[in-house]
């Protein structure tokens, strides 16, 4: 069964990549589709089977050969399911299946779709290989391979040059990242000599004094470079610049690979080694900030993005740098619940959106949209849904996780109130961009061009959205925070803080007595602010449209400074890749062709002139090597005698 | 007698495609290195992994005054690179089959001749039999660059000869003073490298003038000019870009390793000291090699050269690895040393078989090409992904065990090696993106109609790809044949010796073991 | 008066070396390859001068012999010496020795 579930969607893969020139996206879909089901099908197995398993033992191994053995040193081709990975393995087979389902109506008339199933098959199976690895450099190969498909992916459409680079920057972003990832991995494995994350994590806690508050520890440093992976992955500042870009592959792969699911895996990640990371405060401090300015500054960007697909990835830059913030004072449990139920609102508005340019004919300026409501009710109330999921309206399930983070950000021993207030603005503006989506794209007053009819997508593209919007609406309540639950009827658990506690290093939260009071007056506060936002939003942009241009020139500085994404692009173009090029450049004429060559000119040129001066000998007349013979022989006689 | 014939048959083949008629001379070739490659893999009969000892031992006198002999064996550490050269050799002919279309039975004469050499350099255990094999896989090379190469390749091959030239004839010097210590020494002239191993080089440190100083400086410019290593590394673009398919094939696949090779016989084992004292040198320039091979390829027009300074920056990786001296970097190195000549073979016949229908290898003139050779492009980027060390691909185990053996070593370099990482990618993807991606390219307007890759192309491809997967995961089958000899490496890294074992095949085992020439 | 008359070996001798010496210097500074074929004649009819009077004055017949054998060459030569010549000069119509220095390094 296991073979199943890993091996069904590399078979998909397979099958699809041999009959890549087919043109039918119903046939290529239907075998990736199935393939993702038996993936899915194996998975609700395990699932079943490691609920039936007492607490302590829920960890099922599987080993299929030794990979890389040399000396001390052993990475198993060894695979783990346990409650973590089998909530990202249901993540990513669930939402997967579901995207995969949406991409056959979204790729109806594309030129090589049985080429993008393969593809997208083949990042299920490397995101299988990273989150089921038992080991990180198992762990390292899903790394790189979801790299690999995501640059496949984005660059799908390569004619166009733009798409083409994006995915190539992707890609290379993503290497700066595996780098510190690498080290990373040797500077953990010179403290504990194993690179097994049971083993790994076994060792952090059965040694305590491993916790070191020093900058320059191993334990801090192996917690960087791991996070420098991490940045890379899940786009964090300064790395995040690849993932809107990234919104040049088709839509379902941004659902798919840039919301729901790879970039993610840099929070998985750390989770994963939660024990290593308790030990190194300073890091978590450091990638909590990293986190929490994250998601500030990419949700500021996306307040003034016209592009839809932009909008949702700043966003999801932005609820990254959320789940982060929440690893980073220590809620990993939070982290988990966020990613979770961002993996479904996330997927879900991504394929709304993608519903919607499918509608209007590949156009993603949401200045060209607007009143789609009424001409497709389907995808606006799903997207509806996926709206209150985001902006955390009561009940909704990022209600739940996103409230969760904010109150451990101020409450965690490692968090602090300055980590709250930016996590809070953050979730205004986050309730503030939203409401201008979805006020640009469903509601107000159509700004459609004559010559497009939107109209709502196939059953195949709408099913997905309906399962996806009842997740985004419920899922909220398999991790319902314990102040929230202390006032709802019957006190629910935790249960996904449950299912996966045996996993957890041990971290005491301080318990005060107006821990209750303290957390729903913050709510309270977080609420009315989100509130306000989206009634702000909705003013701007439906009851006065006019004003949010005036806004706009009114604080024109401000307006071109998000527009222009705070210039970070073309910073890292002056300031270092230019340069590097330069560099490039100035190496190649100067020292190899100016200096190095020069000097083995040099060197021969010296042989040369040397043989130049005895080269008069050589005059090629006859009569003088006959003299030259003469004075020999002159010469030897005189000397004979 | 196994390496005997293993050196000798090519030689056989050369009498044969000789007296052939020239119409015959590919498949003559053809078939017959494939034989000889079938019959390589006959050491995995004879050779046993279990041991650091010397196998299949050849020896009987050749210069009796001088100590020299014929003095032939394998050991892990030249087990593979044996495979290699017997497995590129007929991709290599196979790949030419259509770009060598004037004098082809010189040619192939060439291949066969410059096999022989190299195999022969690889299992030669006397200092002067290595010599003259070394030397010898020059001149099929001079002629192959000279003959057959582009519009500069008179230039290129007389760079490449006197470059590898002057290295090697500096060794020879050095070879000759060793063979007359062992006298004073051993008590005896000896050229073998069982003898050099026992000798006790003076080094004093502080010095440079020692003798053990000098020694290790000579073979290492044989050595390092071979590899090359930066800052001798020009010859390489010259000869690379104006070489035809298969001789670049042939060079970056297997000659660049006879360098590296000597580093792992001679420099390391035989000037323990000097080694110990000058590795910082060494593995900055391996990490200088890496970084300024990598930012080169990336402002190259030219695809060719753009891959020669890969190579650069690839063959720093493998010094970086020899000399962190400890199990993770040798084995990462002579692992990378195969996998480059995998994909850097399979690189070289891609941009090959594209310049055959183009007759362009400027990168400016290429765009869109995955829409019009969809086969061409898939195989491309399978080797790019190797080359760009992606895991599951032989490229990632290599460089990931040398940056492993390094950090353990010393961290900083690993630090600044790791940067290649990133920066492979960057020249690698940049040319896939100008070459495949985008807009239709001037050479696509050109040739509207250009075929894909055909059958013999895809069939001379397929095993490389299959290595390519194969070596990425299953390393161990590979890692485990040189395992005991290089543990034996690292832990007599003072005294290190290689005992002798006799054919297994032969009764009295025990007498090899005990003899020591 | 006869012994004071008499024709000394080395009155042979001297001619014997002055009509080497001759055809040396012909050899080696003269241009035409006509004159210089002549003058390798020359070298040898002074090498055949110097073996006859050997000869005699030793009572060896050896000396007369040799003579035999170098004239036979020397026509030998000249024919194969003028053939060439002849040749040269239909191709080139040139006798000048300098116009043929292909060998200058």
């Amino acid at each position: 069964m296991f073979y199943a579930l890993l091996f069904a969607p590399l078979i998909g893969f397979f099958i699809n990549g041999v009959r890549f020139r087919s043109k039918n996206a119903q046939v290529a879909g239907a075998i990736a589709c199935t393939a993702m089901a038996v993936s899915f099908v194996s998975a609700v197995g395990f699932f079943f089977k490691l609920k039936g398993l007492p607490v302590d033992e829920r960890a099922l191994q599987f080993l299929l050969f030794d990979w890389i053995k040399v000396g001390d040193f052993s990475a198993p081709m060894a695979f783990t399911i346990d409650p973590l990975s089998m909530v990202m393995t249901l993540i990513i087979t669930g939402v997967g299946f579901l995207i995969h389902l949406f991409s056959v109506g979204y790729m109806s008339h594309d030129e090589r779709p049985a080429k993008y199933f393969s593809y997208l098959n083949l990042f299920v199976f490397n995101m299988l290989l990273l989150v089921l690895g038992s080991n990180l450099l198992v762990m390292f190969v899903g790394w790189e391979g979801v790299g690999l498909c995501s640059y496949l992916l984005i660059g799908f459409w390569f004619t166009d040059p733009a798409k083409a680079a994006a995915g190539m920057k992707a890609f290379i972003t993503n290497r700066i990242g595996d780098a510190g990832f690498l080290l990373g991995i040797f500077t953990l494995f010179g403290l504990t000599s194993t690179v097994s994350f049971a083993e790994v994590n076994s060792y952090f806690l059965n040694n305590p004094n491993m916790l070191s508050t020093a900058w320059g520890a191993p334990v801090t440093l192996a917690c960087l470079f791991l996070f420098i992976g991490a940045m890379g992955k899940s786009a964090q500042i300064p790395l995040y610049v690849w993932l809107p870009d990234a919104m040049a592959g088709p839509t379902p792969v941004s659902a798919l690979i840039h919301a729901a699911t790879m970039v993610t895996a840099g929070v998985y990640m750390i989770i994963r080694l939660n024990p290593v990371f308790l030990a190194a405060p300073n890091a978590m401090m450091v990638i909590a900030f990293i986190g929490a300015l994250t998601a500030l500054m990419a949700a500021s960007i996306g307040l003034v993005q016209n592009d839809i697909k932009k909008v949702l990835a700043y966003s999801t830059v932005s609820q990254l740098g959320y789940m982060f913030l929440a690893v980073g004072v220590g809620a990993f449990g939070a982290a988990l619940a966020h990613l979770m139920t961002h993996a479904f609102f996330k997927a879900l508005m991504f394929l709304g959106s993608g519903s919607v340019i499918h509608a209007m004919h590949e156009e993603q300026d949401m200045r060209k949209m607007g009143g789609l409501r009424k001409l497709m009710p389907v995808t606006h109330f799903t997207f509806l849904m996926g709206w209150l999921a985001i902006i955390g309206a009561p009940g909704f399930s990022g209600f739940f996780s996103k409230d969760e983070i904010l109150w451990m950000s101020f409450h965690s021993p490692r968090g602090s109130i300055v980590l709250w207030v930016i996590g809070a603005v953050a979730a205004l503006l986050t309730a503030f961009y939203m409401t201008r989506l979805m006020a640009m794209t469903f509601w107000g007053r159509s700004r459609v061009p004559e010559n497009v009819h939107p109209h709502e997508s196939p059953l195949s593209m709408t099913i997905p959205l309906m399962v996806l919007a009842f997740l985004s609406v419920f899922a909220g309540f398999l991790c319902i925070p314990h102040g929230i639950s202390t006032i709802l009827p019957g006190h629910p658990h935790n249960f996904l803080d449950e299912w996966i506690h045996p996993l957890m290093a041990s971290f005491e939260m301080p318990h005060g007595p107006n821990d209750l009071a303290i957390e729903f007056t913050l709510m309270g506060l977080t609420l009315l602010g989100i509130l306000a936002s989206v009634l702000l939003a909705r003013y701007l942009y439906i009851t006065k449209p006019e004003a949010a241009d005036s806004a706009a020139k009114k604080y024109s500085a401000a307006h071109k400074l998000l527009l222009n994404k705070y210039w970070v692009d073309e910073a890292y173009f002056k300031g270092l890749i230019n340069p590097i090029i330069r560099i490039s450049r100035t190496l190649w004429v100067r020292v190899d062709v100016k200096i190095i060559d020069k000097c083995t000119y040099a060197v021969s040129d010296m042989v040369k002139n040397a043989g130049g001066g005895l080269k008069m000998v050589q005059s090629g007349n006859l009569q003088v090597y006959g003299l030259y013979i003469l004075i020999g022989l002159v010469f030897s006689v005189w000397f004979l005698l | 007698m196994l390496l005997s014939s293993l050196i000798f048959l090519p030689l056989l083949f050369v009498v044969l495609v000789a007296i052939a008629p020239s119409w015959l001379a590919k498949p003559i070739t053809l078939v017959s290195t494939i034989m000889h490659f079938l019959f390589s893999l006959m050491l995995f009969k004879h050779f046993d992994p279990n041991t650091a000892a010397l196998q299949l031992v050849e020896k009987s006198p050749w210069l009796k005054e001088l100590g020299v002999s014929y003095f032939i064996g394998v050991d892990g550490i030249s087990f593979w690179l044996i495979i290699l050269t017997t497995f590129l050799t007929p991709v290599v002919v196979a790949a030419s089959w259509s770009t060598i279309n004037k004098q082809v039975k010189a040619f192939h004469i060439s291949v066969l001749v410059l096999e022989a050499a190299m195999i022969g350099s690889f299992v030669a255990f006397d200092t002067i039999l290595f010599y003259v094999f070394f030397e010898l896989s020059l001149i099929p090379m001079y002629f192959i660059v000279g003959i057959w190469g582009g519009e500069n390749r008179i230039y290129a091959t007389m760079k490449f000869f006197i470059y590898t030239m002057v290295g090697s004839l500096l060794m020879l010097a050095g070879i000759i003073y060793l063979i007359f210590q062992c006298d004073v020494q051993l008590g005896e002239l000896s050229a073998s490298v069982l003898d050099f191993y026992r000798l006790d080089l003076t080094f004093v440190g502080g010095t440079f003038m020692s003798p053990q100083n000098i020694l290790f400086f000579v073979f290492c410019l044989a050595f390092a000019i071979k590899v090359p290593m930066f800052p001798f590394h020009t010859w390489l673009p010259d000869a690379h870009v104006q070489a035809p398919t298969g001789g670049s094939m042939i060079l970056a696949g297997v000659m660049l390793k006879m360098g590296t090779y000597g580093f792992l016989r001679f420099v390391l084992p035989m000037f323990p000291e000097a080694v110990a004292v000058w590795t910082p040198l060494f593995m900055g320039l391996g990490v200088v090699g890496i970084i300024y091979g990598a930012l080169v390829a990336m402002v190259q027009v030219d695809m060719k050269k753009l891959v020669a300074y890969s190579s650069v920056s690839h063959m720093g990786y493998v010094i970086l690895g020899l000399f962190t001296m400890n199990l993770y970097g040798l084995q990462g190195s002579l692992f990378q040393m195969l996998a480059h000549g995998i994909s850097t073979g399979a690189l070289f016949m891609l941009v090959g078989v594209i310049y055959e229908r183009t007759h362009s290898r400027k990168i400016a003139d290429y765009g869109g090409l995955a829409k019009a050779l969809p086969i061409y492009a898939i195989c491309f980027l399978i080797v790019t992904f190797s080359s760009i060390a992606v895991p599951m691909t032989n490229g990632f185990v290599g460089e990931f065990l040398i940056l492993f053996g390094t950090w353990q070593a010393a961290p900083v370099y690993a630090g600044f090696a790791v940067l290649g990482v990133i920066l492979g990618a960057a020249y690698m993807l940049w040319m896939v993106k100008k070459v495949f991606f985008g807009e239709d390219g001037e050479v696509i307007k050109k040739y509207p109609s250009m075929p894909d890759m055909n059958l013999r192309e895809l069939l001379t491809m397929a095993p490389l790809i299959v290595l390519i997967f194969w070596m990425g995961l299953f390393p161990g089958v590979f890692l485990k044949y040189s395992n005991k000899s290089m543990e034996n490496l690292v832990q007599n890294k003072e005294e290190y010796r290689i005992k002798l074992q006799s054919f297994r095949t032969t009764e009295l085992p025990e007498i090899g073991d005990r003899r020591e020439f | 008066m006869q012994s004071s008359l008499s024709i000394e070996i080395t009155h042979y001798l001297f001619v014997s070396g002055a009509m080497f010496v001759l055809g040396l210097a012909g050899v080696l500074l003269r241009k035409n390859i006509i004159v210089i074929l002549m003058s390798v004649e020359l070298m040898l009819n002074a090498v055949n001068l110097a073996f006859v009077t050997f000869g005699y004055y030793l009572q060896d017949v050896n000396g007369a012999i040799i003579t035999l054998f170098v004239i036979a060459i020397a026509a030998a030569e000249a024919a194969v010496g003028l053939a060439l010549v002849v040749m040269i000069y239909k191709n080139y119509k040139e006798t000048n020795i300098r116009f043929f220095e292909h060998l200058k390094g």
